[in-house]
């Protein structure tokens, strides 16, 4: 993986540089354009030639950090249109060219500073095509400086710890549908929904709404709970008293699952939304990350620490387990057997909705979200043992270290199709999961 | 509102290229679900092999589309071992998150650019389609059914296509009527009891799987020889959900439910699409456009779903006391 400059580091998350891994240079062309509108919004330092138009060509020249000045550039383009800069104290140069049409650029290799010059990669001419774009960047990267090859092992660390971090995102949602599947049998294949509800609704309050980012946090994460309330009640209450069988509450879920997601696109629409910018980048040895991420982490441990207390410390959670033990005999030692049920339902919703929230934060939100990553909860269940709440969790983190590692060796493209061939596999080698007990498979 | 266009092209669903292959889909389903009990919710893997089988052979290595079919079917039978020796011996439920994970994970696989020059990646493949096309006796021309016009490809694919249903039907009927028929639905009641009497529950499977995945297979190749193009995208979770509630809409247990289920299915999408879409044109429904229109149809796919394993188990066709499982 190549590593950007860390000027630019500062400015972009690091999430959104491991999805853009293979192609650094787009991050940085996506950088410059945007930079490049602002400049095209704000009156041009023109010199005499040059006419301030709408259409801009820009970009900045840096060696590492150092600021390339004097360097000539020149555009040329259709009806013989020919324009040459010189790049500024801060290494920038921007052309103002008269229509949208395709230019081609020209870096003047003489006219570097001692000691520049380009990386091998990148060619001094360029082509720009502005069609429909109004504004664009170019980019020329020089020396080594810019782009770096990490060592293995730095590229490891950040690795692992990204793969921690979804592992981790991962298992709070899939401790849901393990409580679930404890207490009733049922996959949930709607799970995913709840996390994609979390994050929709954290991008309404907190980026549409502009609530503080705790209480957005927490009114999500109501929101969703209060959705898992509804759909015991309204929905698999109702379906349990009806005696129907678990494969077909499964497939009921599925129909739920494409009810949900299709209401959800007709509300919040396709698009992807960015809720937070994806945090602050932070440097800690050769590890970089983000605050945000360091902060989800954090709070994706309390909760799963949390969830363990409840489940081995108070009363409820005792109940829970022998509801997920032997429903009847719980409910012969007075054990309110639905009651439980609902009280699992509402925590594991509230658990996915926080899930959903710190995915949105820290990547994007749209309404495929959960259905998504859905199959990786459930080869995170189904690793980790159906039904142990640990055994989710170590799955989870096996799931999330999968995913993020296996880019190392295959296409990113293929890094869910890794963690599914893995669930297959493991399933052949120990059917009852890594944590599970030989009497429930069937 | 232009009643008889939609009419036209309702009355064109009940009988086009993609509905027949969804039939053939939701047959080889009916042999796992309805008469084994297998929970199957790879279906779109097994008809994509099929499609992409076909296609990769004809164009990569050049074969004839007889021998291209055979390749597909094979890639079905191979992807039905891959499954099965994993899955078959565990729950039920397991059955179902693999098969569905493998499918999703096929599909990566498939649209991932690294095989492009295989798969065509996202942009999939076209142009495999001549050979096959070749032996097309009718003579070029343009085709009125009832209302709706085909080209003389259409015909073929379309007679072909019902070719297929009929005689797997008969052949379905056949081996859910025979002694091996019988261990299979037994097998779907109560598996102890078949491995009481000394079967092997995990071959009988095995079998249904292969032939279930086969019909499929089948199913893909007249998916993607109608309109001659081969897109990874057809073949995601939603292909799928759209065959469970095919086989589910006419009866899971029948052989002919699958028939039932995808004419009436395909039909009503496109009456209330067509409707839908009118009324939006006509203003009637402000609050939506026509994106949106195509959106809902999805959505009608999975309330459907909900609804028919509900209160309709057995579907049109079936018989209320043979539905579904309730294995644990």
């Amino acid at each position: 993986m190549a590593r950007l400059a860390p000027s630019l580091t500062m400015e972009v998350g690091l999430n959104r540089l491991m999805k853009r891994a293979k192609r650094p240079i787009g991050a940085l062309i996506a950088a410059f354009t945007l930079f490049a509108g602002l400049l095209a919004a704000s009156p041009a330092m023109a010199d005499d030639e040059i006419i301030e138009t709408e259409f801009t060509i820009s970009g900045t020249l840096l060696d590492g950090e150092t600021p390339l000045v004097g360097v000539t550039v020149t555009a040329t383009g259709p009806n013989d249109f020919t324009q040459t800069v010189t790049s500024d104290d801060t290494g920038m140069f921007n052309f103002f060219v008269p229509e949208e049409a395709v230019y081609t650029v020209t870096l003047d290799e003489s006219t570097l500073p001692e000691g520049a010059s380009l990386a091998p990669d990148t060619p001094a001419s360029q082509e720009v095509d502005l069609v429909g774009m109004g504004f664009a960047a170019v980019l020329y990267t020089f020396g080594t400086g810019e782009i770096q090859e990490e060592s293995i092992w730095d590229q490891l660390i950040v690795r692992v710890f990204a793969g921690l971090n979804f592992g981790l995102l991962l298992a709070i949602a899939a401790i849901g549908i393990s409580l679930i599947y404890g207490t009733t049998g049922l996959n949930n294949f709607a799970h995913g929904e709840m996390v994609t509800l979390g994050a929709l609704m954290m991008w309404v309050f907190y980026t549409l709404l502009q609530l503080n980012i705790v209480i957005a946090a927490l009114a999500a994460i109501l929101v969703t709970a209060v959705s898992g309330l509804a759909q015991d009640r309204l929905m698999w209450k109702p379906l349990r008293r009806r005696r129907l069988g678990l494969n077909q509450i499964m497939i009921v879920s599925i129909g739920f699952s494409i009810v949900a997601r299709y209401i959800m696109l007709l509300f919040f629409g396709g698009e992807t939304k960015d809720i937070s910018g994806g945090g602050n980048a932070v440097v800690i040895g050769s590890l970089y990350t983000t605050d945000v991420a360091l902060a989800s982490m954090g709070i994706s441990l309390v909760a799963l620490l949390g969830v363990a207390y409840f489940l081995t410390r108070t009363r409820v959670g005792k109940a829970t387990r022998a509801v997920s033990d032997n429903a009847s005999l719980a409910a012969s030692t007075g054990i309110d057997v639905d009651r439980i049920i609902l009280i699992v339902w509402v925590l594991a919703a509230a658990l996915t909705g926080l899930s959903g929230v710190l995915y949105g934060l820290q990547f994007q939100a749209g309404w495929e979200l959960g259905f998504n990553i859905l199959l990786l909860l459930f080869a995170a269940v189904t690793l980790g043992g159906l039904g142990t709440s640990m055994g989710a969790t170590v799955g989870a983190l096996i799931i999330g270290l999968v995913v993020e590692i296996s880019p190392m060796v295959i296409a990113n493209e293929l890094k869910y199709a890794v963690a599914l061939v893995i669930l297959i596999v493991i399933l052949i080698i120990r059917p009852q999961g890594v944590l599970g007990k030989k009497q429930r498979i069937g | 509102m232009d009643f008889i266009g939609i009419l036209g092209l309702t009355i064109g669903e009940l009988f086009s290229p993609f509905t027949i292959a969804y039939v053939l889909c939701a047959m080889g389903l009916a042999m796992h679900f309805g008469f084994t009990g297998l929970l199957n919710f790879g279906q779109a893997a097994f008809a994509g092999l099929g499609a992409y089988g076909f296609s990769i052979s004809v164009l990569s290595f050049g074969l004839d589309w007889w021998a291209a079919a055979l390749v597909g079917i094979l890639s079905a039978v191979a992807f039905a071992f891959v499954l099965g020796i994993p899955t078959l011996r565990l729950r039920s439920d397991y059955l179902a998150i693999v098969t569905i994970a493998a499918a999703q994970a096929l599909y990566f696989a498939l649209s991932a650019s690294d095989f492009a020059d295989l798969t065509g990646g996202s942009s999939g493949l076209h142009g495999f389609a001549e050979s096959f096309y070749a032996m097309n006796p009718i003579p070029e021309g343009r085709y009125t059914f009832i209302v709706t016009e085909m080209s003389e490809r259409g015909v073929f694919i379309s007679i072909i296509g019902w070719v297929l249903v009929i005689l797997v039907s008969i052949f379905l009927t056949a081996l859910t009527k025979s002694p091996w028929g019988r261990v299979l639905k037994g097998i779907r009641e109560d598996e102890d009891a078949v491995r009481s009497l000394g079967k092997s529950v995990f071959a009988y499977k095995m079998q249904s799987l292969i032939i279930g995945g086969v019909i499929a297979a089948v199913g893909g190749m007249i998916f993607i020889l109608a309109p001659e193009y081969n897109s990874p995208g057809t073949w995601v979770t939603n292909f799928t959900f759209m065959i469970w509630t095919v086989l589910l809409l006419g009866g899971a247990a029948t052989v002919l439910g699958p028939v039932v289920g995808g004419m009436s299915f395909f039909a009503l999408l496109m009456l209330t699409e067509g409707v839908m879409t009118g009324l939006v044109d006509l203003g009637v429904l402000p609050f939506l456009n026509i994106s949106q229109v195509a959106q809902i149809r999805y959505l009608l796919v999975g309330l459907a779903l909900m609804l028919l394993v509900i209160y309709k188990p057995q579907g049109f066709l079936g018989n209320k006391k043979e539905t579904l499982i309730n294995a644990r």
